[in-house]
């Protein structure tokens, strides 16, 4: 039942995630009914996909899982909603900064970015001096959200000093951790941002091109990207001269060819190059000799995304940077993009300020597993970062509180598990995946992760299980110390965890005789 | 003789990483203290090369001083002070007051099991294991990895990705399964040899070295042998190695192939007779190759064995007869007395001798000394003549000495290269791998040649201007170049008064409009926009370094030409310095020392003249005998003369005239008119079909003396064996001038060179002890306290002021015609040598089995030629046939060969035209046509002769 009249205009989403449960089918089928239809981002509330919102006089109203064959009854008003979705409890209590015009503005339009606060950052920064802006930023305390969380602007702030007649703006959007989707839902709901916060970077640290380096699994992102750099160009926020202030900065997109190592800013580098994905050593790091040897501000999509709102006043005319670095905690300021995934009923993106208990996310957010068994453990952080038993769900999400207990935050994806799941084959999972994805350049990397494999196999296997552990032990503490870059470093994270966590699950199976994994 | 020879093979210390140039950095020192030991280095030197340097040895085995550190193995993680983690010392830089710990047992345990890891996958069966020719077996002994844990494979087979190994290239194989993917080979393809034939497939565990998804032989590869001198195991490895087995000793030496005269170090096993040469490895301290080798220098050496080297003398009566073998004693004795008889008969002037570029310094001074001191004449003259003479009277009269400017690492300063009439990557390939790291650093080129080179456009490199002169345009193209920059004001003011003469005649030439780029277009066929950018940026862009070929000097307007490149050089204040200058790529190994050596009829040693009084009697004294002050015969008035029946006899050492001297016909005529043609050399050449005595030379491999390459860098030669002719070369010639009634006579090879050094001043300061002591000399090198010049006309040039020529185009009389349409123009490639009696003796022959001929496609289309069609080629003196490759390299209107294989006879077309000052042949200008050949009816000359060697 339709709380007010609909006043014509749909809102369903063209966010993949929508579009692989039908959203396609059901928008075609508005436009067939004659609604004018916006093809907007999603709020974030997977679960509710398709979630058509109807214009009404008293707000959005939402209508979840729509069919087509439900078209009909939304616009007759007979269909049932979850009524105003800015007012969804699941949406108001969280705190979307870099996530606020998500769902909200239609992707495509210019003049809705605007009008929802768009290009207020970028204005601002242009009336400043790289150095203020740099300063902003290094104030604001943000960090980066590619996992490795250095100080943006401490970053920036090498890059504009490095000496050069050419310098680089290089995007991560190579989003290719388990768990993950915020830097595609952003950049396919609300792609000015990302342009924005780019742009404002070029200025900032005297960059004139910029790369988006978008995964080729992504290719609703890099339309919409695409289709608002374009749309950028016309009006003058990006090429010669931006907004009058004598900027100039050309922004191009590139997509990978499907490698997760290209994730690892060195290896996206050289891929940029046109090169193999292979891992350069540091230092140099890019920042003094990045893109073809030029100085680079490599940034993650989440960190650029938040740098608009860091550059622009707030309502009351108060700095964006000193309203950002009052939310979150410790050394950990702003806002995270949480990602909820894997068993879990309620999956999505939940903003918050950090802190939040792990706990508070996987069991209040998402509301438990989707299987409704209990939880057993939980991964953060991407295929790389630990198993978080449940017992320890109360840790803080800060970079350092994790830290400490032995994980570590990453992209901030969650993939929640049951306690059907085989921890021994997880850790596997984690060797396998590493062995499949290492660039193959550094020895521990390439050769170790195989290695790990199979004595994790003769372990499940019960062969000489004492043993094997010591050797898969010896085998991380080798990949952790030795490698290359974060994937072969990272790798025993997910694995050792494993095994502190759950050595139950290592241990020989009476029941199982021996041999074959499956 | 006794074989001079180093002692065992003591493999150079590998500092792991390259050491920091003084150019790269402000030179700034920082000191480190490792394991207790404290070594002050350059600025960004790498801990892991600061820690060798101070005898402090860290496992390493992706890492090796050639390359830049790479950081993958993971066994030279040390441990730093107050740093996090344990960095790879090879990428990590030394910073002042760092104290670093190499033996820590956090890092030994990580080395031992990454080297565990690397056995996991590492065959028990590893044939370099078993030589003893593994730098992985080697290590694993030094980091002490006695179990490996995860099981080891036993044999080949049970590598994780067992392959065939490649066996396509003829020199080495490629077997994957001891490849430990340390991606050596890929860095030095593209880093030392800027190829980029080689990568890395897959990722992860399936990561493997791929020569571009094919095999080597079909891949981009050029065999320079840089992958396999890089490789850490036997995964790439010499097939001589393989049949021959690891080398008990070695001798550093100098390549004989082109005049970049790359240092090698010859790998020898055994001793006597039977020793041989298991391979030869570019040496790190070689001054002109830095470590880098080419196909035929590096692989090309099997022809000094090859069975149709010649070891016995031979005489014949007459050219009909078959050759008789006798002793020394009787063919010196036949050539001594048959000169004599001809001297006694028609005058003191009818014979003369030619020498050869081929052979040492010493050699060579020894056969001048011969033609002047017992021939008594000056009728002396070499194989430069048809190359490079041009570049020495050309630089002589601008600058005042007959060489090249800059030394080759000069090219790693230069900001802008004009390249003009040369094709490196095939004919200067190590010299050009180094340009190409420039021009992968940014500096920019500039390609003056009718063909599109390789470095028009090659992977990472393209060239900014490609300007398709035209052949026998040169003049007026650098005239314009000079012109535009001089009308532009651009021209180095303060330079050309303060250091120039001659200065306003020569502005007021050049600026004449009828030097302008629009003037010259129709002569030059370059657009003129296009040569005003050009001329643009060699003015403004930097450091400007001229480099040039043959495509400059064989020419009628060879030398104008070389002296408007020295013009241009002036002007624009491109003299001087590091990164600039006036640089010939000369042709042959020692052919900048055999000009210096007095080869030419009017020089004596030192490029002076044998009129000046003071300089005959230096000699005159020396050699007890009153010594011609009149210049003697040219090459080609040898020939004429002989025609004309006054010059009778001819002493040649080491060069083919009859293959490589243009107008072929008018040379054999020559050649058989004379009563006594002496010929030594490795092989019954074409030129021994008109000899009489044969003496046999030896290979470079077992000479004794040194060879000066285009640098002006004179290398040591040294004998891996003994002669197996049973005499050196020099010791024929002076047996033979003995045998005249002069006596000359040497105890040794160094003996030469100290009586070099003791008559010329620029050589004042070499022996063969300081070279050996010095590594090599670039000359001059005016006394003892001095290691030479490898940057001439600093602050002041040779002839006190740099003179400016007037240098005005004459067009070549030879033009295309409606009878010959096409202009022929000729090269080289880089597996083949020069006239190919070397690397036709090799497996060289697997990539340019025959000479063809490049020809647009429209040029083709208008005759109906395919590639691989037969096709006459035919000028106004001759005709031969050869296969058509229809290409796009070449510009319409002209076409191009190679003069590698007898059988083309590609200087059976050539014509007689040559340099105005020095008669160096006009080999790059040839009107011609070319038509589809007759089916059988009309046979080609080239057809008709019988190659003398291929018969032999």
């Amino acid at each position: 039942m339709a709380l007010t009249a609909p006043t014509g205009q749909v809102f369903v989403p063209g966010d993949a995630a929508a579009v692989s449960v039908g959203a396609d089918e059901v928008a075609a089928a508005f436009e067939a009914a004659g609604s004018h239809v916006v093809r907007n981002g999603s709020r974030g509330m997977l679960w509710l996909e398709p979630l058509v919102e109807v214009e009404t006089g008293a707000g959005r109203v939402g209508y979840p899982q729509v069919t087509p064959d439900d078209v009909a009854a939304v616009l007759a008003g007979g269909a049932t909603g979850i009524g105003v979705v800015d007012e969804h409890p699941w949406l108001t209590s969280q705190r979307r900064v870099s996530f606020a015009r998500v769902g909200v503005v239609d992707p495509a339009s210019v003049a809705d970015y605007e009008a929802h606060g768009g290009w207020a950052g970028l204005r601002r920064a242009l009336s400043l001096s790289p150095a203020a802006v740099v300063q902003e930023v290094i104030d604001s305390g943000l960090r980066g959200r590619g996992g490795a969380g250095f100080p943006a602007g401490i970053k920036w702030q090498t890059v504009l000093d490095a000496a050069s007649d050419l310098k680089f703006v290089a995007c991560n959007f190579d989003e290719g951790d388990s768990g993950t989707f915020a830097d595609r839902m952003v950049v396919e709901g609300d792609p000015f941002t990302l342009i924005e916060g780019i742009t404002i970077t070029a200025h900032a640290v005297g960059a004139s091109e910029g790369y988006v380096y978008v995964r080729s699994e992504y290719p609703h992102a890099v339309a919409a990207l695409r289709r608002a750099i374009d749309a950028a160009y016309t009006h003058g926020f990006l090429g010669q001269d931006v907004l009058g202030s004598g900027l100039t900065f050309d922004l191009h997109v590139r997509v990978g060819a499907g490698a997760y190592i290209c994730g690892e800013e060195s290896s996206m580098l050289e891929s940029l190059e046109g090169r193999r994905g292979e891992v350069r050593a540091k230092p140099p790091i890019p920042a003094i000799k990045g893109l073809w040897g030029r100085p680079t501000a490599v940034n993650n999509v989440l960190t650029l995304c938040a740098v608009p709102m860091i550059l622009s006043n707030t309502a009351d005319g108060g700095p964006g940077w000193q309203r950002y670095a009052e939310l979150g905690t410790g050394r950990s300021r702003g806002t995270q993009v949480f990602q909820l995934a894997g068993n879990v009923k309620q999956g999505g993106i939940v903003e918050l300020p950090f802190g939040v208990s792990l706990r508070e996310l996987v069991e209040g957010y998402g509301g438990g597993t989707l299987s409704g068994r209990p939880v057993r453990a939980a991964q953060v952080g991407g295929p790389l970062g630990a198993y978080v038993p449940a017992a320890g769900f109360d840790v803080p999400m800060d970079y350092e509180a994790l830290a400490e207990s032995g994980a570590m935050l990453g992209h901030g994806g969650i993939v929640v598990f049951d306690e059907t799941v085989d921890m021994a084959r997880m850790a596997r999972f984690a060797m396998e995946f590493c062995s499949i994805e290492s660039c193959g350049k550094c020895t521990p990397c390439r050769v170790g992760s195989t290695r790990g494999v199979e004595t994790i196999d003769r372990i499940i296997a019960g062969q000489d299980v004492a043993a094997n552990l010591v050797l898969l032990d010896d085998l991380c503490e080798t990949m952790t110390k030795g490698s290359l870059c974060a994937m072969g470093g990272l790798t025993p994270m997910p694995v050792q965890s494993a095994i502190k966590h759950f050595p139950e699950d290592f241990e020989p199976q009476e029941t199982e005789s021996s041999g074959a994994p499956v | 003789m006794s074989v001079d020879q180093q002692s065992i093979w003591d493999p150079d210390v590998d500092f792991g990483t390259p050491a920091i140039r003084d150019a790269e950095s402000v030179t700034q020192s920082v000191t480190v203290t490792i394991d207790g030991r404290e070594v002050a280095v350059p600025e960004g030197t790498s801990v892991l090369r600061a820690a060798t340097e101070a005898g402090v040895s860290i496992p390493k085995l992706c890492a090796t001083d050639s390359l830049k550190a790479f950081g993958s193995c993971r066994m030279c993680l040390v441990e730093v002070d107050g740093a996090k983690g344990v960095p790879a010392s090879c990428t990590t830089p030394c910073a002042d007051g760092m104290v670093v710990s190499t033996q820590t047992e956090t890092v030994r345990e990580l080395r031992r099991n990454v080297m565990e890891l690397y056995l996991s996958d590492h065959p028990e069966d590893c044939d370099g294991c078993a030589r003893g020719n593994c730098e992985l077996q080697a290590l694993a002994a030094t980091v002490g990895s006695a179990e490996v844990r995860y099981g080891r494979p036993e044999s080949r087979q049970q590598v994780a990705h067992p392959q065939p190994v490649d066996q396509s290239n003829p020199y080495f194989a490629f077997d994957a399964a001891s490849c430990i993917v340390c991606s050596r080979c890929v860095r030095a393809c593209a880093d030392i040899q800027g190829t980029f034939a080689l990568t890395v497939e897959g990722r992860g565990f399936d990561s493997r070295i791929s020569a571009g998804g094919t095999d080597f032989l079909s891949s981009e590869c050029v065999s320079c042998g840089a992958c396999v001198q890089a490789c850490p195991t036997s995964a790439l490895q010499e097939n001589s190695v393989v049949e021959l087995g690891m080398p008990t000793r070695s001798v550093e030496t100098t390549c004989a192939y082109c005049g970049v005269g790359c240092s090698f170090r010859a790998d020898v096993k055994g001793d006597g007779p039977d020793a041989e040469v298991v391979r030869m490895v570019p040496s790190k301290n070689g001054g002109a190759n830095e470590g880098h080798s080419c196909v035929k220098g590096r692989f090309a050496y099997g022809y000094a064995s090859h069975q149709d080297r010649q070891l016995s003398p031979m005489v014949r009566d007459s050219i009909d007869d078959e050759w008789r073998k006798v002793s020394w004693d009787e063919a010196i004795a036949k050539a001594a007395e048959g000169f004599l008889a001809l001297q006694a008969e028609y005058g003191v002037g009818a014979i003369g001798g030619i020498s050869s570029s081929r052979c040492t310094n010493e050699e060579v001074y020894v056969v001048q000394k011969m033609v002047r001191a017992a021939f008594g004449n000056n009728n002396i003259d070499t194989c430069a003549r048809v190359c490079h003479s041009p570049t020495g009277y050309g630089l002589k009269q601008t600058f005042g000495t007959s060489a090249g400017t800059q030394d080759f690492r000069s090219v790693e300063q230069a900001d802008v290269i004009l390249l003009i009439g040369a094709n490196p990557t095939d004919a200067h390939p190590v010299f050009a791998s180094r340009m190409k790291r420039r021009l992968r650093e940014g500096a920019r080129l500039i390609v003056a040649d009718p063909r599109r080179i390789a470095l028009v456009r090659s992977p990472h490199v393209e060239a900014t201007y490609h300007l398709p002169v035209l052949p026998g345009s040169n003049v007026a193209f650098v005239n314009a170049m000079a012109h535009v920059i001089v009308t532009e004001g651009l021209h180095d003011e303060e330079f050309v008064r303060e250091r120039c003469e001659d200065a306003d005649e020569y502005l007021a030439f050049i600026a004449d409009p009828a030097n302008s780029p629009e003037a010259v277009a129709e002569a030059t066929g370059v657009d003129p926009e296009q040569l005003r950018e050009a001329a643009l940026l060699f003015a403004t862009g930097g450091n400007a370094a001229i480099y040039y070929g043959l495509g400059v000097t064989e020419h009628s307007q060879g030398s104008t030409m070389v002296m408007g490149m020295a013009n241009l050089a002036m002007v624009t204040g491109n003299i001087g310095r590091e990164g600039v200058g006036v640089n010939p790529l000369r042709g042959q190994n020692n052919v900048q020392g055999s000009c210096d050596m007095g080869s030419f009829p009017h020089e004596f040693p030192g490029y002076r003249h044998v009129s000046q009084d003071d300089v005959r009697g230096i000699y005159e004294q020396l050699w007890g005998k009153t010594l011609d002050p009149e210049p003697g015969l040219r090459i080609p008035n040898m020939f004429d003369s002989a025609l004309a029946g006054s010059f009778r006899g001819v002493y040649i050492q080491g060069e083919d005239i009859a293959q490589s001297d243009p107008n072929t016909q008018h040379v054999e005529a020559a050649l058989r008119a004379m009563d006594l043609v002496v010929v030594q050399d490795l092989f019954l050449n074409e030129t021994a079909r008109f000899a009489h005595v044969f003496l046999p030379g030896t290979s470079f491999l077992e000479k004794d003396g040194t060879f000066t390459n285009a640098e002006r860098r004179i290398n040591r030669v040294r004998p891996v064996f003994a002669s197996k002719v049973g005499m050196d070369e020099w010791e024929i010639t002076c047996a033979i001038g003995r045998a005249m009634g002069y006596d000359m006579s040497y105890s040794a090879a160094s003996e030469i060179m100290d009586e070099i050094a003791a008559t010329t001043p620029t050589f004042a300061g070499v022996s063969f002890a300081r070279l050996d002591e010095v590594g090599s000399m670039q000359w001059p090198v005016y006394d003892t306290s001095s290691t030479g010049t490898p940057v001439m006309h600093i602050g002041e040039f040779v002839r006190g002021k740099g003179r400016l020529v007037e240098t005005v185009f004459v067009p070549t009389t030879e033009r295309s015609t409606r009878k010959f349409p096409l202009i022929l123009t000729t090269g080289r490639i880089l597996s083949q040598y020069n006239v190919g009696a070397q690397t036709r003796r090799t497996a060289n022959n697997t990539w340019h089995p025959e000479d063809v001929l490049e020809i647009h496609p429209a040029d083709a289309e208008l005759r109906g030629i395919s590639t691989g069609d037969l096709v006459d080629l035919t000028s106004r003196v001759g005709s031969t046939t050869l296969r058509a490759q229809v290409s796009e390299r070449m510009p319409a209107g002209v076409v191009y060969t190679t003069f590698h294989h007898p059988v083309t006879g590609a200087n059976v077309v050539t014509t007689e035209n040559s340099d105005w000052a020095t008669n160096c042949p006009e080999y790059k200008v040839t009107a011609v046509q070319v038509g589809v050949a007759n089916a059988r009816g009309d046979q080609s000359v080239a057809e008709t002769r019988e190659p003398a060697d291929t018969h032999a």
